[in-house]
């Protein structure tokens, strides 16, 4: 499949690699230089320096071929506007956006985006984590 | 009118401030308490701290009874989702954001907004106004349906000169609207005639603004 990641911080990096070694086509997009130096050397995918919320950063991602759109920038609203713009101008089928907001993670989902707020899945995960301690 | 602001930067401050001077009840959001403190004493305390993109902001801000939100911050992702934010989980009537990047207005018009104002464009288009002996100007986009007014000037080299608007072959989307001929103002019949030097408004579908250009100037 071609993916397009938006962001390449440690969760868009380590999903690139991933995708990668999986015999994907990975395209990294990424505001600053340095963040491609999370990718290791053996990275066969390719890097666009600039904003995934630009149309014609976009299409030098190779946009119109791409099966998997990933937002996973630290900012919520870039993330919603990029996934927006793949759906909208674009028509990927598939975007999927990190949210560290739950409210906006609901709402976004219910328009359709395919939303994953880690604040909501971290602290199950730590309530679960509690709910299996016995007390001193 | 109830109308909240989202960002507290020259343009939120000026239109915040324009609103209550014509009694309009009005909350400027902006996330940067400095900038909350700086506002609320020149405007009275009407700026509250907080993310306007976020819901809870907006539900403290009594979005649900707006009539308007303006999102007028400097980056247009927040621009976008605070009028997505507003229009779909509390129903706003009216959104307006500002654009930034002329790219986006089509976009954010896809998207939802229901008015886009573009700086870059308004920048561009009044210098180009002020640039002298320009025979075509595009002067505004009109909110619905691709429409755009512009303007042109008869030189005495443009093809329509002496013919009446009724001879003249227009786009099947234009309508001339006025021509200003020295300091007369001419509402046009279909038998008034072009002359040299007179300033023609028109109407136009934005996809035939070119057509029209070719029509009466001659480049």
């Amino acid at each position: 499949m071609n993916v397009v990641i938006m962001g390449c911080g440690r969760v868009g990096a380590r999903v690139a690699v991933l995708l990668d070694e999986a015999g994907h086509q990975v395209t990294m997009i990424d505001r600053l230089s340095a963040s491609f130096e999370r990718l290791p050397k053996e990275f066969g995918g390719n890097t666009v320096l600039g904003t995934g919320i630009d149309e014609d950063v976009l299409r030098m991602a190779g946009i119109d071929h791409v099966d998997v759109f990933i937002a996973t920038t630290n900012a919520d609203n870039r993330n919603i506007m990029g996934a927006q713009v793949a759906r909208t101008i674009f028509n990927v089928p598939h975007c999927i956006v990190r949210l560290y907001d739950p409210v906006r993670a609901d709402a976004y989902r219910e328009m359709g985006l395919d939303t994953i707020c880690p604040t909501t899945t971290i602290s199950a995960m730590i309530m679960d984590k509690i709910a299996t301690y016995g007390g001193r | 009118m109830y109308v909240i602001v989202v960002g507290a930067g020259k343009v939120g401050y000026y239109l915040a401030k324009n609103l209550l001077m014509e009694d309009h009840e009005v909350l400027l959001i902006e996330n940067d308490p400095a900038k909350v403190e700086y506002y609320n004493e020149r405007l009275g305390t009407v700026v509250v701290r907080g993310d306007g993109a976020e819901a809870s902001t907006l539900a403290k801000a009594g979005a649900a009874r707006a009539d308007v939100v303006v999102a007028v911050t400097g980056e247009d992702e927040d621009n976008l989702v605070v009028c997505q934010v507003a229009k779909n989980k509390f129903h706003v009537g009216r959104t307006i954001a500002r654009v930034n990047n002329p790219k986006n207005e089509h976009l954010f018009r896809l998207l939802g907004v229901d008015v886009t104002v573009s700086q870059t464009n308004f920048i561009l288009n009044l210098i180009g106004q002020a640039i002298p002996e320009r025979s075509f100007m595009h002067l505004m986009n009109l909110r619905h349906a691709g429409l755009a007014i512009v303007e042109a000037t008869i030189s005495d080299r443009s093809p329509v000169v002496g013919l009446s608007i009724d001879e003249m072959d227009l786009p099947v989307s234009c309508a001339i609207a006025a021509i200003a001929r020295g300091a007369e103002v001419i509402v046009p019949k279909p038998d008034t005639q072009i002359e040299v030097g007179d300033e023609i408004i028109a109407v136009t579908h934005l996809s035939e603004e070119s057509q029209l250009r070719e029509l009466l100037v001659v480049d």
